[in-house]
């Protein structure tokens, strides 16, 4: 069952839904009827991204499409690259990135929607030896779209993965990232900030596969929901046979602002090795009150404190973003969206 | 400058405060002494607005104003300050983010202009520095990680930095040693002044030998049972409190 398949073959019956044990948070068989017409080609301008004045090499696929990313050993690049849909309709595209050794690479992704589309990207990532990769991916869906990201990123020896993905959701919104990762020093960091509103919904899906020794991974992912909004994190790590000395940590925490909002939340460890430090921590409340009066005894207004708490709680991943420009950005973004 | 009078109050419909009545003119320190389970903490949450703290009847004016129909950053925007007892940790935020936010909202409620960024930097400096609190730890998250004592010298340093005109201490010195004690004291009592008044609230005397006070009250159920000069907080901690228990009971 797959998005890709069901947009190709215009057949809901292809769709995932209630009944995978991975979308049961997030049923698209259950919620589209119809499949909607292929997107129309795009010929208009679809404006300013978020990312454009970080990156000289800035791409954008519209309504379908595919783009091709392959930075050479030793080279350093920073890409935007925008997965835009405009005017409703169905679509998929998809990317191919690739860092030769010892390479380093930037990319910055969005998913930018204006009607009720329904669009699906796959994107196959690729480091070589000792290369470097930071991601940063963030959404601006329209209230009314479907939108699935999928990401399989196959990690190689001292490489490093750092990806940081900041989503606002959407009628059903999925940013999936599946981690082969081999050991042998490598490093990753699956990151990840969701901030919901109204009838929203936002899934964060990991799956980091260590399989062999001495790979480390660290995860957190912090999302607050108010309204109706709901967020859904799954993050599974799995240590297979042998993969000893394995370093992973998870944590997930939410904060719930209003009693309709929900958070529906999965971490899970398997471990098949012996030798393994592994540890995940989940959190789901409402912001602590003492805190709040102790701000307001201080002077600030209800809606200020409140705000400045928000912003606290999701400011440790934002801090995590290595990429000063992309740290601002998000930053902005964040602010911009709990002040409102 | 601080009246409150028959004032009371409850905590999940439990009556704590029974009819308290206190004075506290501008420019004097008065220090409130009790029991455990007196009401000492309930009386600092109601006059700084804490919900779940619900007056039943009675008042509270500072310099003749309603303080019970004010939010809690109305009151603080006042110059209603309470030094907890248990300051909070506040993740994520730089004591100094946390702090400019305070001093700005206040000058905005009041009708000021904010504070410059070097201004306030300067203060900031000047103030740590007559606290001996290390500058870059400003920089940390507001008391996260922060020993018992720094806590309270950043309450201290908070308060010298917005210069609250009616100062609530409730139980500053628990979790200080001699040192911090004296160190935090000497910030207390740099804000002594004709237009500003304390109300210092203690379980021991010995807070009281760093800052002297103008009046002690024993509060004891709820009520203030007996008040009277300095020396009556040395009466208390040779006597203890058992007879004002008696009293009240």
């Amino acid at each position: 069952m797959s998005l890709a398949a069901a947009i190709r073959d215009r057949d809901v019956a292809e769709l995932p839904g209630k009944r995978d044990e991975d979308w049961r948070w997030t049923d698209l068989r259950g919620l589209i009827r119809a499949l909607p017409e292929p997107s129309q080609p795009f010929k208009g301008d679809v404006g300013e991204g978020a990312f454009d004045d970080l990156a000289a090499d800035r791409r954008a696929l519209v309504n379908g499409g595919h783009a091709a990313v392959e930075i050479a050993a030793g080279e350093t690049a920073t890409v935007a690259l925008r997965f835009v849909s405009r005017g409703g309709g169905s679509h998929a595209s998809g990317a191919t990135v690739g860092v030769g050794e010892g390479g380093h690479l930037r990319l910055f992704e969005s998913y930018e929607s204006d009607a009720a589309s329904v669009a699906q990207a796959s994107l196959t990532i690729r480091l070589g030896v000792g290369a470097t990769l930071e991601r940063v991916v963030l959404t601006a869906d329209d209230a009314e779209a479907v939108s699935v990201s999928q990401a399989e990123v196959q990690l190689a020896p001292r490489s490093r993965f750092s990806q940081t993905v900041v989503a606002s959701g959407a009628r059903r919104q999925r940013i999936e990232t599946r981690v082969l990762h081999p050991g042998g020093q490598a490093e990753l960091r699956l990151d990840g900030i969701y901030l919901l509103a109204d009838k929203r919904h936002s899934d964060q899906t990991t799956v980091v596969t260590h399989a062999s020794v001495d790979g480390t991974t660290v995860q957190l992912t912090k999302g607050v929901v108010r309204d109706q909004a709901r967020g859904v994190f799954q993050g599974r790590i799995v240590v297979e046979e042998g993969a000893d000395r394995t370093d992973a940590r998870m944590g997930h925490h939410a904060l719930i602002l209003s009693d309709r909002a929900e958070v529906d939340a999965k971490p899970e460890l398997e471990i098949y090795a012996d030798d393994v430090a592994c540890a995940h921590g989940n959190t789901v409340g409402a912001l602590d009150e003492d805190a709040l009066f102790y701000a307001r005894q201080r002077g600030m207004s209800e809606p200020e404190a409140r705000a400045l708490l928000t912003e606290a709680f999701i400011g440790e991943v934002i801090d995590r973003i290595e990429h000063e420009g992309a740290r601002d950005v998000v930053r902005a973004w964040a602010a911009e969206r709990l002040r409102a | 400058m601080l009246n409150v009078s028959n004032l009371h109050a409850a905590v999940d419909g439990k009556e704590i405060l029974k009819g308290l009545s206190l004075e506290v003119p501008a420019g004097q320190v008065h220090a409130i002494m009790g029991p455990n389970g007196a009401g000492k903490s309930t009386l600092s949450y109601v006059l700084t607005g804490r919900d779940g703290y619900e007056v039943t009847g009675g008042t509270a004016t500072l310099d003749g104003e309603d303080l019970l129909a004010l939010s809690p950053d109305e009151r603080a925007a006042r110059g209603v300050f309470l030094s907890f007892q248990y300051p909070l940790e506040i993740p994520g935020v730089p004591a100094l983010t946390f702090i400019r936010t305070a001093l700005n909202a206040q000058r905005r409620a009041r009708g000021e202009a904010e504070i410059s960024a070097p201004e306030f930097l300067k203060l900031a400096r000047a103030k740590s520095a007559d606290l001996k609190i290390d500058f870059d730890m400003l920089k940390r998250a507001l008391n996260v990680g922060f020993s018992g004592g720094e806590k309270k010298r950043m309450e201290i340093l908070q308060m010298a930095m917005l210069s609250p005109r009616f100062l609530i201490l409730d139980e500053t010195d628990s979790g200080l040693d001699i040192d911090a004690l004296r160190i935090v004291s000497d910030g207390v009592n740099a804000l002594r002044s004709p237009e500003r008044a304390m109300l210092v609230i203690t379980h021991y005397q010995r807070l009281l030998d760093y800052i002297k006070p103008d009046r002690v009250h024993v509060l004891s159920g709820g009520r203030i049972v007996a008040s009277g000069g300095p020396e009556l907080a040395h009466e208390l901690e040779r006597e203890g409190y058992e007879r004002y228990e008696k009293a009240a009971a």
